[in-house]
């Protein structure tokens, strides 16, 4: 099950909706091992496409070296669907390569741009294998 | 020569979870194979015919090898190497 908070699920959206009709990318990390989505990083999308995400690998070095000097790692890696459902496409699970994050996928297709619900859905990713999980969104993360 | 070489997650099956390990090259291509040579199978995972693989990302001390010669990239004693998989996706 991936929790998080109403603030962080609302920023994915934002930038969901923001980015269409290409696709938006981004990661949540947290401490190593905790599971705890703390920090929203908006990434750009590099391929600047309605079909295809890719951070740009100069962005992707920074952010991995922050999070080794944070002592965190990718809770949630996210993007979004602009014309199709919010569930990991082929290439999607071909190039999945953190075991331990939460891919959430976000689509745009109904509303856009514009006010709406969108389908924002979890799943995780290992081997080729993808399990969908249960997504809570809480006021607030607990204390620690 | 001693070259630091950081393995992203999902390769630490090959290093026995270590986050980092050394090897020795003059180029990143000599490297990946005294990598393969300690790590039997890593090799296949960063090259496919004969060049460094769409998705995944290499640095030297910061800098993306494929602004640097990618496989040519030169390297000498205390450089590091950075390992990242490339974080992409598509809809189809
Ligand atoms: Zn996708």
């Amino acid at each position: 099950m991936l929790t998080l908070d109403q603030a962080t699920y609302d920023a994915i959206v934002a930038h969901a909706k923001r980015d269409h009709p290409d696709e938006a990318c981004g990661i949540v990390a947290g401490p190593e091992g905790s599971d705890r989505p703390e920090r929203y990083v908006e990434m750009v999308n590099a391929a600047g496409s309605p079909t295809f995400y890719e951070f740009d690998s100069t962005d992707l070095f920074q952010l991995y070296k922050e999070m080794d000097a944070n002592g965190e790692e990718p809770v949630v890696v996210y993007h979004s669907h602009t014309a199709t459902e919010a569930y990991p496409s082929r290439t999607d699970i071909g190039l999945a390569s953190e075991p331990n994050a939460h891919y959430v996928l976000v689509s745009t297709r109904e509303h856009g741009n514009n006010e709406g619900p969108v389908e924002f859905r979890s799943y995780r990713i290992v081997d080729g294998e993808v399990t969908e999980e249960e997504v809570t969104v809480v006021p607030e993360l607990s204390a620690r | 020569m001693a070259i630091e070489v950081r393995i992203p997650t999902i390769l630490r099956t090959y290093t026995g979870g270590e986050k980092a390990v050394t090897a020795d090259g003059a180029s990143l291509s000599a490297l990946i194979d005294d990598l393969e040579a300690g790590h039997p199978g890593i090799k296949d995972r960063l090259i496919d015919n004969g060049d460094l693989r769409r998705f995944v990302n290499v640095y030297i001390n910061d800098e993306d090898v494929r602004f640097i010669g990618g496989l040519e990239a030169t390297l000498k004693d205390g450089d590091q190497v950075v390992v990242l998989p490339a974080v992409a996706g598509g809809a189809v």
